[in-house]
């Protein structure tokens, strides 16, 4: 394992010696990889969970606002909770930069809308079986957007709560989580949930509250401001950045 | 040259971060279906689970699509490549419709999505697909297929993560195999139903991947009709 | 040799005589059987009087489930359980064999014995198999330094904490105390805290499920609350499905009489227990 020599690494230091790499590639997490093309970059700076659940009169999103470069928490200023027109908001993890470029295809659309003038708007449902089409079209190129759309809106009066993955997979439900949210505050929303369907837009922000701060505690790559989004029939509205309050008195407890 | 040496893997000690991000294109979603045909009826059920891993993404996703008044696909697998090819297939279901001014009828859609998935041969649909309906003599039939377009046509089958475990089920239940002194007769609709509730509760007992409820339709000359029964949750 | 003045001791620990011969086995494409992983649930907390253990009870193999209603909190010493997650084979001979380790001590010492001594001993054993046997543990008990729940890991590193999750439903689970566990819990909120905990995870995780086991252990008594909750109903069969006499084919019959050769009678006497 220490005097691998092919034409891509440099020569032993001496004879039948360690090669430069073998000091600092430890067993299971080096470089050679003969036989590896490469067909789609990693993500590079992401951004970790997206929180959303439908209440009784409309959907609420929230997302911090961190964006990591690997294990740095490198932005910290990154919105990825968005207003899409009056009638959806949008939330999104993963690759940001690649977040953006959707964004911007997405804005563009809207502009585009506008132009038209004929009264007619984009609907959620609409948006996200277009997001589908993207996001599948890109991995059948094997070259896909690292994402994960949620989206949220009122469509015939009622809430809609669609989310996409980066394979172009695609559900609604009426509790939506990305990243680790998925294993931490999914659990917890569907329970409220259960046991009461319509909470009221007070209650929701409360759990959403809850949630961002069980998130905070537990995912390495979450940060303590955030922003939520949430559309009712009254219209859309992009809250923050909230603070996550904490509460570390536990810590004294532990020897 | 030296030769490589093979390095030794220590999956305990490696890293995920810098170098094992190959993406893979396909998913599995699980899900299981269930179809039987009588001489005027044919019933499909879908477990409504659509997950991943050790999660689950929803407890509320019907896995049937009807194609047209009697036609039904029910598909578990991939679920990307599933909304996919089933907008695909209503599409062509439409075009055929406008072009021929006929709707197509099951064993010509049957034929049609073996075609479809061939065409993807060298990258599949990965999808464990059930396409059941009333033939041109009101008969009813059931066809599977495997990801590349292998169709086969039969009376019963179990599709899907608990295929495997239900298929023997049927064969003994429906097909009345290694059975003596028995009439080897089709069953009547209702017990077909009562059949397809049971191997479903009997498959979200051992599949992890079945669960949360399930969908049936009901096709008859009639049209089809809906019903759903819960099954467990964990 | 063996001999009556030297006898053969047989070499405590693992025999490894295998390993070279599947290794080249499985090199030549014969694949390992997969061992029974508990997939698993288990939590533990602290609250007022003791320390409460949770497990969900179901095994599987892979994507099926291999036992429906197992039982995944052991038994260590009277005054103290363990809850164990990953591969089943392995979490149970790891606790019977520390369980049989600390009844000595106790004997030993005759005193009750201090969960530190069961966490170190866990420890130590599952350093030294550097994580090839599979075991996730976490371990409550109560001693007279009061209530303690450990959580240790397969690699022999362990966790001091007032409330533990392991396993594959543990970010489910974990959710759950984030939110909802405070010191000096009764026990009935305790109970329902850890309850709704592993409920979490047999709903949400898929490698969990079936029923709520629970075992509370204050100073002095012990309830181990087997199926403390019933989460899921299995459902109810549509159908009947009894065969009628005959469906199976006989593929041949043959009578063979039984020859009586001799008949004796044998007379037992009554075991003497008078003194």
């Amino acid at each position: 394992m220490f005097n691998t020599v092919d034409a891509y690494s440099a020569p032993p230091l001496w004879k039948n010696g360690p090669s430069p790499c073998a000091f600092h590639n430890f067993p299971g997490t080096n470089c050679e990889n003969n036989d590896f093309t490469q067909h789609s970059q990693a993500p590079v700076t992401t951004a970790t969970s997206v929180i959303a659940f439908t209440f009784n009169t409309g959907v609420i999103i929230g997302g911090d606002l961190l964006a990591s470069y690997g294990s740095l928490a490198r932005y910290r200023n990154c919105p990825r909770v968005m207003k899409v027109n009056d009638n959806i908001i949008m939330g999104a993890g993963g690759d940001y930069a690649d977040f953006q470029y959707v964004k911007d295809l997405v804005d563009q659309k809207i502009i585009e809308e506008d132009c038209l003038d004929d009264g007619f708007k984009l609907k959620p449902r609409s948006l996200y079986c277009w997001l589908t089409r993207i996001m599948y079209n890109r991995r059948s190129r094997f070259d896909p957007f690292w994402n994960n759309f949620v989206v949220g809106g009122i469509q015939e009066g009622l809430p809609f709560l669609g989310t996409v993955d980066k394979l172009g997979t695609a559900y609604e439900d009426n509790a939506i989580c990305t990243g680790y949210g998925a294993h931490l505050a999914l659990p917890l929303i569907r329970d409220a949930l259960e046991k009461n369907p319509l909470m009221s837009e007070e209650e929701a922000k409360a759990l959403l509250t809850k949630c961002m701060e069980v998130l905070f505690y537990r995912d390495a790559r979450s940060y303590p401001k955030y922003q939520i989004g949430v559309i009712t029939d009254d219209g859309v509205k992009i809250e923050g950045p909230l603070e996550v309050s904490q509460k570390w008195d536990l810590a004294h407890m532990i020897h | 040259m030296a030769s490589v040496v093979p390095r030794p893997h220590y999956p305990d000690y490696s890293t995920a971060a810098p170098v094992n991000h190959h993406f893979s294109p396909y998913a599995d979603n699980g899900g299981s279906i269930v179809a039987i045909a009588g001489d005027d009826y044919v019933v499909i059920g879908g477990d409504t689970r659509l997950s991943t891993g050790f999660q689950i993404y929803t407890r509320q996703q019907s896995k049937l699509f009807s194609l047209s008044k009697t036609t039904v696909l029910g598909c578990a697998g991939c679920w990307c490549d599933t909304l996919t090819l089933t907008r695909l297939l209503s599409a062509r279901m439409q075009m055929y419709e406008q072009e021929h001014n006929k709707v197509m009828s099951t064993p010509a859609a049957a034929q049609m999505l073996s075609t479809v998935l061939y065409y993807k041969r060298f990258f599949p649909y990965y999808i464990s697909n059930m396409l059941v309906g009333l033939d041109n003599d009101g008969k009813g039939c059931v066809y599977s297929y495997d990801p590349i377009g292998h169709c086969e046509r039969s009376n019963y089958r179990a599709g899907g993560s608990a295929g495997a475990l239900l298929q023997p089920l049927l064969d003994n239940q429906v097909g009345m195999k290694n059975m003596q002194n028995i009439k080897d007769e089709s069953i009547p609709l209702e017990r077909a139903l009562a059949i397809i509730k049971d191997v479903f509760v009997s498959a979200a007992e051992r599949d992890i991947y079945t669960g949360d409820g399930i969908h049936i339709n009901i096709i008859t000359k009639d049209g089809i009709k809906s019903d759903s029964f819960p099954l467990r949750k964990d | 040799m063996a001999m009556v003045l030297a006898p053969e001791i047989p070499e405590s620990g693992f025999s490894f005589e295998n390993c070279k011969r599947n290794a080249d086995l499985t090199k030549k494409g014969f694949a390992v059987p997969k061992a029974t992983k508990t997939g698993t649930t288990i939590v533990g907390i602290i609250y007022k009087d003791g320390v409460i253990l949770g497990a969900d009870t179901r095994a599987t193999e892979d994507t099926t489930v291999a036992d429906k209603n197992c039982m995944k909190i052991h038994y260590l010493a009277a005054n103290m359980y363990c809850c164990g997650a990953g591969t089943a084979a392995d979490t149970e001979k790891t606790n019977a064999m520390i369980a049989s380790q600390l009844e000595l001590h106790r004997l030993n010492t005759n005193r009750v014995v201090p969960v530190v001594t069961a966490n170190q001993m866990l420890r130590q054993y599952l350093f030294r198999y550097q994580g090839y046997i599979g075991a996730a543990l976490i371990l409550g008990g109560v001693d007279n330094t009061g209530p303690h729940i450990y959580s240790i890991f397969p690699h022999g590193s362990t966790d001091k904490l007032p409330y533990a999750t392991m396993g594959s439903g543990s970010l489910a689970a974990m959710a759950v105390f984030e939110s909802r566990w405070k010191p000096n819990l009764t026990e009935e909120e305790g109970k329902q805290v850890v309850r709704d905990a592993i409920a979490a995870g047999i709903f949400n995780d898929l490698g969990s499920g079936s029923n709520v086991d629970l075992c509370v252990i204050r100073k002095g008594s012990v309830d181990y609350l087997r199926t403390y909750d019933e989460a899921n109903k299995k459902g109810v069969r549509q159908a009947s499905y009894r065969y009628p006499k005959g469906t199976t084919a006989v593929l041949s019959t043959k009578v063979k009489n039984v020859v009586v050769e001799e008949v004796s009678v044998r007379h037992i006497e009554e075991m003497d227990t008078s003194s």
